[in-house]
């Protein structure tokens, strides 16, 4: 792994001398707490023609966290990338917002929907919580590597849980205890990333060169397929017997992109996609609750013409359109008609109706900026576990921003998956600000002045080998 | 390990940036359209934000209204003045079932958000007062309709009445009607209204506009298009004998067709036959003039085409056919249909000297602060026939109702010419016929004469009553007099 390829930029490689970007950092933080707070403070105006009252104490909290964040940063992971909290800190604000703006409707009180913004509140401050406890703990990421069959473990139990509990709309994606409903999903896309680049960490070789020459493909041996056939059965029984969509399609791409990463053949990507495509079509033709998505996804608007009563995914795509290109504004739109579940899997319709184009533009900058972090890091890190885990966790975090928001807009069928830090629910926003403290952590090491420890002298050998 | 990075890199990058170019696709290149979705609750919602504008008669009278309600989504209801009467005119605007006709065509204006209020519209967001409609000025003559929509009672059918010389409707009549009031809202009630009025649950079909939408065999009022036709052609003159036998036998038939009643139509001349209602004559000019230019002729007049007062009316046909048909045709029996405003433009275009005018029925659209947004010009369509032939039709139809078969319609000291019309449908003629009469008056003062037909699908009376003088002319003549009380 020489790092003699091009990257041109000095900030995450070359070692000695970086400046940490702390205070780049706590400027944007002032940033993305000021955004939220304008938004909320303009939410309140066109709904009730008044500051909220809750103002100064939101701005105030959520400034005092991003405060503590940022202070644990520059104490134990000083080097880390400048970006990714102040954008995780401003999608969470915003998402808080959209939240507490849905708390407003009408329509949506009506349906008996209780407010959701002071749980949400709760959960993002646990989230953070658990987002500086990583940061903390974990010395090295690398400590990582020694729970990967662990992690294997935790994982499967993870994601064949919700089986066993009753499916919530169509789908079986939440365990319940104790009145809680945890989404296990969010939390096994982590660890499942660890488990991942362990594995690939220690296969990979045997994977990457003991292949077989076919029609200018290197086609893998018959015993190296293994683990991707498992894995691809895996992601077929969550779609069978969890009817999600989103988390098969999660889990199976995350496998296929690490496995990309970590053997450099394209021809796993060719095998993957096939199996994917042949797993897709061959669940759809019997599954009905996946055939009805992709029937919404064909036409949306088939529900309508039939019945005269629109759905959510039409609703969606009226939301989308009302905004236009700037948007009614926040707090005057009606996306409040997409009724259940608009402040959870639909929130970015409501950022589409309210912000318009521009915003919807703006917030997949966001997402886009924060994965190419992800990747960056991934580059910069100079231990194989640390890429394969860097890049596992941006790309599950890209796969998953665009199966969500592809979904609302119709773009790919829609999926039960939640944006990450703008949408309600626990899981997601404690599982996401554990992710983004992860990469932080990966990006510390990487842009560390003083060079770690060599990665192991096997690993440095096949890279020069090959490059 | 770096360049699959690399690539890992671009892709996640696709991916977003095929999120950006779908959310383009979405909110600008579709957003009119997903925005306008006829099932779009924002559609409605902002449709009763404001008071919405009016639809005025063409005294200023207004015949809709709006008022206040308590529901979440809309501030406003709309509310109609003798909706059942004026709903042909107006179409329905409901919070439920979306909006129809000038309800619908008009909606930006009568909403506020057309873009030709723009101005007005950041006036008002300037100044700080709520958005306003605009009004529809529309042609309609409050007697015209009253006299029209009572003398027909509870008969089915519908009437239209036209200014000739400028095509403006004066009245415009279906029958049976619906109230738009009672399904202007959101509720049960409003819905089951709306059930009631459906063509599967009330075969009468209450929605259904006869007047503009609805065509019916035109029966013998078909006859002034074959003689309009015969003096175009050349090949007749009013007064020439035209060499008819009675009965007549159809061509490449060995059916015959004769003559209702005991009239001289044997070798009549145009006048006479037109005077008693000759199938045989008309039967015989039609096919003599041959199918090709009959449908030429009757295109002249307004057939086979859509007109837009600007609510859509159906074409009214003259098709191609076969040569018993078509012969046929000339008496308005076979495959040719017309609705009642399309035969009233042929009454039009005969008494306005033989130029047919485009008809309409709104004359001015008006923004918030009374300026002019819109305003009709009247247009002609065409020239149907010649001056000199048209004034040889006058003749003809003044004969109908001065000693023909018409005379119900007479009214004291007005000219009037008309043309009756009994159209037989149903296997066999087993259905009640429709009675028809189409008419014009005219006075000496100047004033443009006023062109009228009437259709009765089906009354409760004997068959051999229904005759378009017995059932349609007296609401003709109601119509007529009434437009001619408002000019003097």
């Amino acid at each position: 792994m020489s790092t003699s390829h091009v990257t041109g930029s000095h900030t995450t490689i070359s070692s000695g001398g970086l400046p940490s970007r702390r205070n780049t950092e706590l400027a944007m933080l002032g940033f993305a707490v000021l955004i939220p707070v304008f938004a909320y403070a303009n939410v309140g105006l066109a709904i009730n023609g008044e500051l909220p009252a809750g103002m100064l104490a939101y701005g105030l909290g959520l400034g005092l966290l991003a405060g503590i964040a940022h202070l644990v940063v520059r104490k134990f992971a000083p080097y880390a990338d400048p970006l990714m909290l102040p954008i995780a800190t401003l999608l969470n604000g915003l998402g808080l917002v959209f939240i507490w703006r849905l708390d407003q409707s009408r329509r949506l009180k009506l349906l008996n929907e209780g407010a959701a913004a002071p749980n949400q509140l709760m959960w993002s401050a646990l989230g953070i919580a658990l987002f500086l406890a990583v940061l903390v703990f974990l010395k090295d990421h690398r400590v990582l590597q020694r729970y990967t069959y662990i992690s294997m473990v935790v994982a499967l139990i993870l994601l064949i849980l919700p089986m066993f509990f009753p499916a919530v709309y169509g789908a079986k994606i939440w365990i319940t205890i104790g009145g809680m409903s945890i989404q296990p999903g969010e939390f096994a896309k982590i660890i499942i990333a660890v488990f991942f680049a362990g594995y690939l960490m220690v296969k990979r070789d045997a994977l990457a060169l003991a292949s077989r020459r076919f029609l200018g493909l290197y086609l893998p041996r018959g015993r190296d397929l293994g683990p991707i056939l498992m894995i691809w059965a895996l992601s077929l029984l969550i779609l069978i017997f969890e009817t999600d969509l989103g988390t098969s399609l999660l889990f199976f791409g995350l496998f296929v992109v690490m496995l990309y990463v970590a053997t450099e053949r394209t021809s796993w990507i060719l095998f993957g996609l096939t199996l994917a495509v042949v797993g897709a079509v061959a669940v759809a033709s019997f599954e009905p609750h996946v055939q009805g998505r992709v029937q919404d996804w064909l036409d949306p608007f088939h529900v309508v013409r039939e019945t005269g009563n629109p759905n959510q995914p039409a609703q969606a795509l009226w939301a989308f359109g009302a905004g236009g290109i700037l948007g009614t504004g926040l707090g005057q739109g009606h996306s409040d008609l997409i009724q259940f579940a608009v402040k959870s899997d639909y929130i970015f319709a409501t950022v589409g109706e309210e912000l318009g184009l521009t915003g919807v533009m703006a917030f997949v900058l966001l997402y886009g900026l924060l994965i190419e972090r992800g990747i960056r890091t991934a580059l910069a890190a100079r231990d194989p576990f640390g890429k394969l885990l860097a890049v596992g966790l941006s790309s599950a975090f890209a796969i998953q921003v665009f199966v969500v928001a592809g979904g609302v807009m119709a773009l790919i069928p829609l999926t039960g998956m939640t944006m990450p830090f703008l949408a309600q629910g626990g899981s997601s926003v404690i599982a996401n600000w554990a992710l983004v403290a992860i990469l932080l952590k990966i990006s510390d090491t990487a842009r560390r002045p003083a060079p770690a420890p060599a990665p192991s002298p096997d690993a440095e050998m096949t890279q020069v080998v090959r490059s | 390990m770096n360049k699959p990075l690399r690539r890992v890199a671009i892709f996640c990058g696709l991916l977003m940036v095929a999120l950006m170019i779908r959310s383009n696709w979405i909110q600008f290149v579709q957003a009119d359209e997903l925005q306008n979705h006829p099932k779009n609750r924002r559609v409605a919602i902002e449709r009763y934000q404001q008071p919405r504008g009016n639809i005025l008669l063409s005294n200023g009278k207004p015949i809709t209204g709006s008022t206040e309600t308590k529901s979440i989504d809309f501030k406003f209801k709309r509310t109609y003045k003798n909706g059942k009467m004026w709903a042909p005119v107006t179409g329905y605007a409901s919070q439920a079932f979306d909006a129809s006709q000038l309800e619908k065509i008009y909606d930006g204006i009568l909403t506020g958000d057309d873009d030709r209020l723009f101005f007005n519209r950041t006036i008002d967001m300037l100044t700080g007062k709520d958005q306003k409609g605009g009004n529809v000025i529309t042609t309609l003559d409050a007697e015209v309709q009253k006299a029209a929509y009572e003398t027909m009672g509870d008969k089915k059918g519908a009437a239209v009445a036209l200014n000739a010389e400028t095509g403006a409707i004066l009245g415009l009549v279906s029958t049976p009607s619906y109230d738009p009031s009672s399904f202007a809202g959101m509720s049960d009630k409003d819905g089951e209204a709306w059930n009631s009025l459906q063509k599967k649950n009330n075969p009468d079909e209450p929605m259904l506009n006869r007047a503009l939408r609805q065509t019916y065999p035109p029966g013998s009022t078909f006859k002034v298009v074959t003689a309009a036709a015969a003096l175009e052609s050349g090949m007749y003159d009013i007064d020439e004998k035209t060499d008819t036998p009675d009965p007549y036998r159809l061509p490449d038939t060995v059916t015959d067709l004769g003559n209702d009643g005991n009239h001289p139509c044997e070798d009549a001349s145009l006048r006479v036959a037109m005077q008693w209602s000759c199938n045989t004559v008309f039967a015989k000019i039609s096919h003599e003039i041959g199918n090709e230019k009959m449908i030429e002729y009757s295109e002249k007049f307004g057939f086979n085409k859509e007109h837009f007062v600007p609510v859509r009316a159906v074409e009214s046909v003259y098709p191609e056919d076969n040569r018993p048909q078509n012969a046929m045709a000339g008496i308005g029996q076979a495959s040719n249909r017309a609705t009642p405003l399309q035969m009233a433009m042929v009454a039009a275009a005969v008494a306005n000297d033989g130029k047919l005018m485009e008809p309409y029925m709104v004359d001015q659209l008006v923004a918030p602060n009374l300026n002019v947004v819109e305003e009709h010009t009247p247009k002609e369509i065409g020239r149907a026939v010649s001056p000199e032939n048209a004034q040889k039709l006058q003749q003809m139809m003044e004969a109908v109702v001065e000693k023909g078969t018409g005379t119900t319609a007479q009214i004291d000291g007005v000219t009037v010419g008309g043309k009756t019309g009994t159209a037989q449908h149903g296997e066999n003629n087993s259905k009640n016929p429709y009675a028809w009469f189409i008419s014009y008056a005219k006075t000496d003062d100047g004033s443009p004469p006023i062109a009228v037909a009437v259709v009765i699908e089906s009354a409760n009376v004997l068959r051999d009553d229904i005759a378009g003088s017995k059932l349609a002319a007296p609401v003709a003549k109601a119509m007529m007099e009434a437009a001619l009380d408002g000019k003097r």
